[in-house]
């Protein structure tokens, strides 16, 4: 076997004497749908958060292939393959469509003064383009081009998102709550557009409320209680761990 | 084809204009031509989100610097001018380093305090920045003799043909940054810099890089200013100035391109030529202030919003396509 992708060992992120995430441990294995669960306030948006390099880990250590990421910014750990999308619609809400995904080449075609000053804007610029359509095209919304994207329906703000993080060509995906806000049709649809990027190759990792879509979808499920690790899995094994039931049902013991 | 002749309207009249003015008129659309490239390159600044207040010090920083590398070391001109644009984007480049720790309100007082501690080195040395009573007797720019023609720079007219071609051939450089993938990711940081950042752009990078390239571009204006007017001093780069250009882009909008140079253009006529004429000496920052208030008030998307709507409005006339869906 392999070593994982992605291997969390021992991240602790404090915040003043609130200990959100405890001594977590979990791999994330190359080429799966990886799911991060657990109560609210169970630490997995935190746990994001240090991975992307949006927070600097209080104490330990986050390995992307064989190299550690822990501390490093959020640009630093994009360019090292790892990409994340956010909750809710974060978009460029003023930019169209296609200047936001133009955003996603930026590591593929990265500007300078002197790309802008000579031809070799124009030539990146088509480069770019072609590129960002591929995005755009794999997820639908080419037909929204010139549109502003604070002006998308909800659904495709989201989808959006995760075209301009498809556009970085990462290796890994993070998504966070990918499904919020979406009907039950437009859930159906992203999770098979989330299998064919996990065909072409990608690992996604992703934070989700929702059960039904997350059972469906991931491979491997890591649950999350009060900041630990609770449980570990396959979807049917955690539909079954007891702990796991306690967490989200308050406890037979209270029920009965 | 049509564009070209555009063009050209445009360039006979720029080079006709000022034989239709008064002399004194003459030197003040000099000074408008070197406020407009002042006022663009502030534009670029604020494209990364960051409003500065140190703007016109930095000008500064180019116009000292040109005019002591020629005083004191007897530099050709044009050459001082290319060096004091380096230094000003240079001046910026150190003070990125503590300014950009700060975001938004904090940003704004951040680079009034560093411009300000600038301001008051000069005040404080009288070698070599001549103290409160600044620099005088700056050489202008040298007389070019070619055979029979004799172009004199102290002539405003003569002076004003150069600045043009400088302003120029600036703003084109700023215009296109603005639209290359270099001003994409200016306007993305803008926006969402969370999310420009999860994309893989370095965005204390590109805010350097903007607020560096705007200083540069305001080391031009200093520049040309400074062997124009031949005398400056500390208070020639004080606030009054800062807000003067504050309100040059907010009158005129910052969304495009045009909308600063609208809004000084627009309000240096205003201020130049109507209210002088009318006796309003004193009373024109007052007028000023009103102007900026009513405008926030009454057009908070500045003259730049008037151009729109009358070319949609055109368009829809004269049936271009689509243009009745753009009116809002």
């Amino acid at each position: 076997m392999t070593t994982p992708l992605l291997q969390i060992r021992d991240l602790t992120m404090r915040f003043g004497g609130l200990t959100a995430v405890d001594k977590l441990s979990f791999n994330v294995e190359r080429g799966v749908i990886h799911g991060l669960i657990g109560p609210n306030g169970a630490g997995k948006t935190t746990t994001f958060n240090a991975i992307s390099g949006f927070y600097k880990p209080t104490s330990g250590d986050i390995i992307l292939r064989d190299e550690s990421i822990a501390g490093l910014q959020m640009h630093e750990v994009a360019h090292r393959g790892l990409v994340r999308t956010f909750q809710h619609s974060t978009l460029f809400a003023e930019m169209t469509v296609m200047e936001n995904v133009l955003v996603g080449t930026h590591m593929e075609f990265p500007p300078s003064i002197w790309n802008a000053l000579s031809r070799q804007d124009a030539h990146d610029r088509s480069g770019a383009e072609a590129k960002a359509m591929e995005a755009l095209d794999f997820f639908g919304l080419t037909g929204f081009v010139d549109t502003l994207a604070g002006e998308l329906p909800h659904g495709h703000q989201r989808a959006l998102g995760m075209a301009v993080a498809l556009a970085c060509r990462p290796d890994i995906m993070l998504l966070d709550e990918p499904f919020t806000g979406m009907n039950p049709e437009e859930t159906k649809r992203m999770m098979t557009l989330m299998q064919k990027l996990r065909e072409a190759g990608l690992t996604l990792l992703l934070v989700e409320h929702d059960m039904h879509a997350i059972m469906g979808l991931c491979d491997n499920i890591t649950c999350m209680s009060f900041g630990k690790l609770l449980a570990e899995g396959s979807p049917q094994e955690i539909r079954n761990h007891p702990d796991v039931i306690e967490a989200y049902l308050g406890g037979a013991r209270h029920v009965a | 084809m049509r564009k070209s002749i555009i063009w050209l309207v445009c360039v006979a009249a720029l080079a006709a204009l000022p034989h239709l003015l008064s002399f004194s008129q003459q030197e003040i659309l000099v000074v408008l031509v070197i406020n407009i490239l002042l006022v663009v390159s502030y534009r670029l600044m604020t494209l990364t989100g960051e409003w500065s207040l140190g703007h016109v010090v930095i000008m500064g920083v180019g116009a000292y610097t040109s005019a002591l590398l020629t005083k004191n070391l007897g530099m050709y001109v044009p050459v001082s001018m290319i060096l004091g644009s380096l230094m000003a984007a240079f001046v910026a480049f150190l003070l990125s380093f503590p300014l950009f720790r700060m975001k938004g309100f904090y940003f704004l007082i951040g680079s009034f305090a560093s411009a300000e501690i600038i301001r008051l080195l000069w005040k404080r040395f009288r070698d070599p920045f001549g103290g409160p009573k600044g620099l005088k007797l700056i050489d202008g720019l040298p007389d070019i003799n070619i055979g029979p023609i004799h172009i004199d720079f102290f002539e405003p007219t003569h002076y004003y043909y150069f600045a043009v071609i400088v302003v120029a051939a600036c703003l084109w450089i700023l215009w296109r940054i603005e639209r290359s993938l270099l001003g994409l990711t200016f306007h993305a940081v803008h926006w969402q810099d969370k999310l420009a950042q999860a994309s893989g752009v370095d965005v204390r990078r590109f805010r350097t890089l903007a607020f560096v390239l705007a200083s540069g571009f305001a080391g031009v204006s200093g520049a040309l200013l400074t062997h124009y007017i031949g005398t400056i001093n500390p208070n020639t780069f004080d606030v009054e100035l800062m807000v003067f250009v504050l309100t040059w882009a907010i009158v005129g909008g910052t969304a495009t391109f045009y909308g600063p140079i609208l809004g000084c253009v627009a309000l240096t006529v205003l201020n130049e030529i109507v209210l002088r004429e009318m006796g309003f000496e004193q009373a024109r920052p007052l007028i000023y202030g009103v102007v900026m208030i009513a405008s926030i008030l009454f057009l908070p998307n500045g003259l730049e919003s008037l151009v729109k709507r009358g070319v949609a409005a055109w368009q829809g006339r004269t049936g271009g396509a689509g243009a009745k869906e753009k009116t809002p």
